[in-house]
């Protein structure tokens, strides 16, 4: 358990007015408060301390008790047994803070203090906090609709993720988040998707792109090959003198569309001409007469 | 429109300890939208967490009507931007070699 600098979080003198502790706490709170950082786990982070802090320092007996054992806060508490066996008893206060449990006070401050200020927050109601999860999938899986069990602080959670979810998608899951304070509604939890795609087709929203090999024969003459889809071959018509680079789009073929039942987006095909190579005596002699002929 | 979904006012101001002037002065800048019911004032169910975080906002950092106004559009667009980003990137992948 490291000895936390309250002061030095605060960025305020030792000799500090209440004024100056009440002003410096709230220029950094604006500056990190998690409503104004979404999802940025470092603003967080900073503003649990900042309130931590704003909480011992800007409480005249806490204050006094950190000024005076800070350093050395382990005889605190043998103070505090001192204190307690002469019938001492630690004057409840009003907290600052508005949705944060005991869990977001340091170790530090907990064995000073006695872990947090439920107490003086006994009858207000509070909206528990929001969840962030991320969940790692692969981009055959989100193809189709499908149900699937989440573990989130060891409550398991069964969630339908519906087909065509994008990467780096959110879904807010209501409810799912921390429990509410004294009743208050539970917080949400947000799911933000990552898809990974090992496929060879590359995807743009709902539409699917890929690249086919086409022999020199078959783009000069046309015909019929069986070209992949995500979901199966099928079979496609090859028209004759087929250009090197041309895109045919197969309606349908792409994606599914979020949250839009039976709705595809479209599989567009790049054709790649390959040149044959190693070609016979024979092979060579016809291509010359075929030159001859332009 | 189903007024089940609409929560009164008066009940939310008895919720989260606010004078009713705060949530006419957000109106006012429209932040939200206040729908008057069977001569109740009400708000939707849906615009509950924007609520909480504008009376965070207030409450702990002291701003004020118009500047959680300013907040609200900043945050907006980077939300916008966010997705700006992740669909750029989502599009990038499509001319990254595997």
């Amino acid at each position: 358990m490291t000895f936390i600098d309250y002061y030095k979080v605060l960025g305020i003198d030792k000799k500090a007015t209440e004024n100056d502790i009440k002003k410096a706490y709230r220029k950094m709170a604006r500056k990190y408060h998690p409503d104004l950082n979404p999802d940025d786990k470092a603003a967080e982070k900073k503003f649990k301390e900042i309130n931590e802090a704003n909480e011992v320092l800007s409480h005249t007996e806490n204050r006094k008790k950190y000024d005076k054992y800070g350093k050395d806060w382990e005889h605190a508490e043998q103070f505090e047994k001192a204190q307690q066996q002469q019938g001492y008893q630690r004057t409840a206060h009003q907290g600052h803070s508005s949705n944060y449990s005991e869990a977001d006070f340091s170790d530090f401050f907990s064995s000073m203090f006695g872990g947090g200020f439920s107490g003086s927050r006994g009858t207000a109601k509070f909206r528990g906090q929001d969840f962030s999860a991320e969940l790692h999938l692969d981009l055959k899986d989100v193809y189709q609709t499908h149900k699937r069990t989440l573990t989130v602080n060891g409550k398991n959670i069964r969630l339908t993720i519906p087909a065509g979810v994008k990467n780096g998608q959110i879904i807010k899951i209501k409810g799912h988040g921390g429990e509410g304070v004294n009743g208050g509604p539970n917080g949400d939890l947000n799911i933000r998707f990552s898809i990974a795609n090992h496929s060879s087709f590359k995807r743009d929203k709902d539409n699917l792109y890929t690249t086919l090999d086409l022999g020199l024969y078959m783009a000069m003459l046309g015909g019929e090959i069986n070209v992949n889809t995500f979901t199966g071959k099928v079979k496609l018509k090859v028209k004759p003198e087929t250009k090197n680079g041309t895109k045919v789009k197969l309606k349908g073929k792409g994606f599914p569309v979020y949250k839009k039942e039976g709705q595809y987006g479209d599989l567009y095909i790049t054709y790649q001409l390959k040149t044959p190579t190693d070609l016979t005596d024979k092979e060579r002699k016809l291509f010359e007469e075929l030159a001859k002929l332009r | 429109m189903e007024a089940i979904n609409f929560i009164p006012l008066v009940q939310l101001c008895s919720h989260y300890k606010v004078e009713t002037s705060f949530f006419k002065a957000l109106n006012e800048v429209g932040l939200i939208e206040i729908i008057t019911i069977e001569k109740v004032s009400c708000l939707h169910q849906d615009r509950i967490n924007d609520v909480e975080k504008m009376i965070r906002i207030h409450r702990e950092l002291n701003v004020n009507i118009e500047g959680i106004d300013v907040v609200f559009n900043l945050l907006h667009k980077v939300d916008n931007l966010q997705s700006e980003i992740d669909a750029v990137r989502n599009r990038l992948r499509l001319y990254e070699n595997d």
